[in-house]
């Protein structure tokens, strides 16, 4: 189980960077969302898995006996989808603005800022 | 709960609770002002509050919840994190003064402040937390709050610039958590002190490099170090100049001030390989940056490629790793945030009255506004690290720490580089101060005496920007002498991770 996890965390990140490197602004989006999937598995895998044992004090007991699965990695990638969650919502939002102003959506087209010429 | 921990608190919860109150007052900018003002004005105090008592009394520690040391959410605050506080809040009060001097729509206002409380939130809380993974939180409160500054008023180049500015920063966000995810694997905890108390007995230190790495590579996104510094000149001139005067001063620094915690405190075993690494970056970070500017035409994008070689320069203290390194480098922040927030503030004064930042079509700023020319000198040589203005002191500091360490190298690079600082000042003055105005420029202001008038609000931050400016240079034994305690604070991890468990 730990070895697919690896390589599904693997090919996440090797697709987040490819779509990330993409001319088109929906794919770098698309990126994005995959990118934060990939981290959030790598956290999970990474904190070491225990299956089928719940990190709950059975009735009776004063403790958790081991092994339990560690709750805690849990906490951060809750914390981590929710604050992905929303800075994916202010890239969305940002695309339709660029969008809008521009008409396109190509990273070629968007390069006034990194030109030499002096802006106003 | 310790009986001081209010201290600690205090700064921590004041923009938030003045962001809540102001969103309530959405469509009225006065009342939003107000409350703006208020919080501000209770930030700055709380901040220096904090200071003199670190100063005094040592560190501060508070447990949230009252669980004791690791389980518990942690806040610390010690010279550094009280320092970096203060001047957070005295920025903040500058460019909001700017803010309110310049022109604007009430639409773009009514977003601007709750938001820069946000943002100060967010800095704040990076400041004193003591939790890696609560420290990625207040980065994302801070991100979240400058995505949304950079692109208030939503012009082409704004938006252009932000997309880059979010893309990065998404990924550097990614690589800090994997980083955080790798150092929960190895030992099991998230507090930094326990980080730092643990993490040298891990077995594989292979596998603490390689998180130490992730680190490295994260900050440096956020601090712009080379070669990950592409974004900032990309996207910093873009938003509105009291947007990006507070941005330029604080959030590179953030970078900074993280990379000095961690590998200051957590990753201290293995520095022969990551400081070397930072040595090497930090040498190409101050070259890169002032040969970028010194190809620039644009009085505002030169500034923005400087800031990239001067975080070179804080790279540099820390890479050498000794006190007096560390203690160049504290300085150096504390000067450089003044110093660069000046000068963009200066070109955004240009910008009144000439309608743009192109230096072909500037001119002649010093006939007829000799006294914005002797605020600039005053800033750019102090900059450029002339005697015996502020920037000396820093470069001063930073030198001497490499040479005790025998550092020849970058000390020669970082000296090397003042000179090319001071010709890429030289041909901002020659161009914008000196020249004779293009005839096709059509000024907006053409007299002194009307700058001042009807810029007021914008002129008084500079003013006093430059006063302190003057008194870190002219007066900088206490500076220097806080710097150092700060740097000796740093270097001891053995009392950090005591203040935090309490021993």
């Amino acid at each position: 189980m730990d070895i697919l996890l690896a390589v599904i965390v693997g090919l996440l990140y090797g697709t987040a960077i490819y779509m990330i490197l993409q001319k088109g602004l929906v794919k770098v989006i698309i990126g994005i969302l995959i990118l934060g999937h990939a981290s959030n598995l790598f956290i999970f895998v990474i904190a070491r898995l225990t299956r089928g044992a719940p990190a709950l004090v059975p009735e009776g007991l004063e403790f958790v006996p081991e092994p339990y699965a560690d709750p805690l990695p849990q906490a951060l990638i809750l914390t981590a989808i929710v604050i992905g969650f929303g800075i994916q919502a202010f890239a969305i939002v940002l695309l339709e603005r660029v969008y809008k102003l521009t008409g396109t959506s190509e990273v070629d087209q968007l390069t006034t800022t990194d030109t030499i010429e002096a802006t106003d | 709960m310790a009986i001081n921990s209010e201290i600690l608190l205090f700064p921590l919860l004041t923009p938030l609770v003045a962001a809540v109150i102001s969103l309530f007052f959405w469509q009225s900018a006065r009342y939003q002002r107000i409350v703006f003002l208020l919080g501000i004005l209770i930030y700055l105090f709380a901040s220096i509050r904090l200071m003199t008592w670190v100063w005094t009394h040592g560190y501060i520690t508070y447990q949230g919840g009252n669980w004791p040391a690791p389980f518990g959410i942690t806040f610390v605050a010690d010279l550094l994190s009280a320092g970096m506080i203060a001047l957070t809040a005295v920025l903040a009060v500058m460019s909001a003064l700017y803010f309110e001097g310049g022109i604007k729509n009430s639409k773009v206002s009514n977003i601007f402040h709750p938001t820069l409380n946000f943002l100060i939130f967010g800095l704040t809380g990076a400041f004193l937390t003591g939790d890696i993974f609560n420290l990625y939180v207040w980065f994302e409160i801070m991100l979240v709050s400058s995505f949304v500054l950079f692109t208030l008023g939503g012009s082409r180049s704004q938006l252009e610039g932000s997309i880059k500015y979010v893309a990065i920063n998404v990924v550097s966000s990614s690589l800090f958590l994997a980083g955080i995810g790798v150092v929960y694997g190895l030992t099991g905890s998230l507090n930094m002190a326990a980080l730092a108390a643990k993490l040298p007995l891990v077995e594989n230190q292979g596998l603490v490099t390689l998180a130490s790495v992730f680190f490295i590579v994260s900050f440096g996104i956020k601090a712009a170090i080379f070669p990950l510094f592409f974004w900032l000149p990309a996207s910093y001139h873009a938003p509105p100049l009291a947007v990006s005067s507070l941005i330029v001063g604080l959030l590179t620094k953030v970078g900074i001030y993280t990379m000095l915690r961690f590998f200051t405190l957590i990753f201290t075993t293995d520095t022969g390989y990551t400081h070397t690494i930072l040595l090497i970056l930090s040498g190409f970070t101050m070259v890169v940056g002032v040969l970028g500017a010194a190809a620039q035409i644009d009085f505002r994008k030169i500034l923005s490629f400087h800031i990239v070689s001067q975080i070179g320069y804080m790279v540099m203290g820390l890479a050498v790793y000794t006190p007096m390194a560390i203690a160049g480098t504290i300085f150096f922040i504390m000067h450089n945030i003044l110093v660069k927030t000046n000068l963009f503030l200066i070109s955004g004064l240009v910008k009144e009255t000439h309608g743009t930042y192109a230096l072909k079509k500037l001119g002649g700023v010093y006939h007829t506004f000799p006294f914005l020319a002797l605020l600039f000198a005053i800033s750019a040589f102090s900059l450029t690290g002339v005697p015996p203005l502020s920037g000396f002191w820093g470069k001063f500091m930073l030198a001497l720490g490499g040479l005790e360490a025998g550092q020849m190298a970058i000390v020669g690079i970082s000296l090397f580089v003042s000179i090319l600082t001071l010709f890429s000042m030289t041909k901002i003055w020659g161009e914008v101060f000196w020249k004779k105005l293009p005839e096709s420029t059509s000024m907006i202001i053409n007299r002194q005496e009307d700058l001042l008038r009807s810029r007021f609000l914008m002129v008084i931050p500079v003013l006093l920007l430059t006063a302190m400016i003057l008194l870190l240079g002219l007066y900088s034994g206490p500076f220097v002498d806080y710097s150092m305690r700060a740097a000796e604070q740093l270097m001891d991890t053995e009392g950090y991770i005591n203040a935090v468990f309490m021993r």
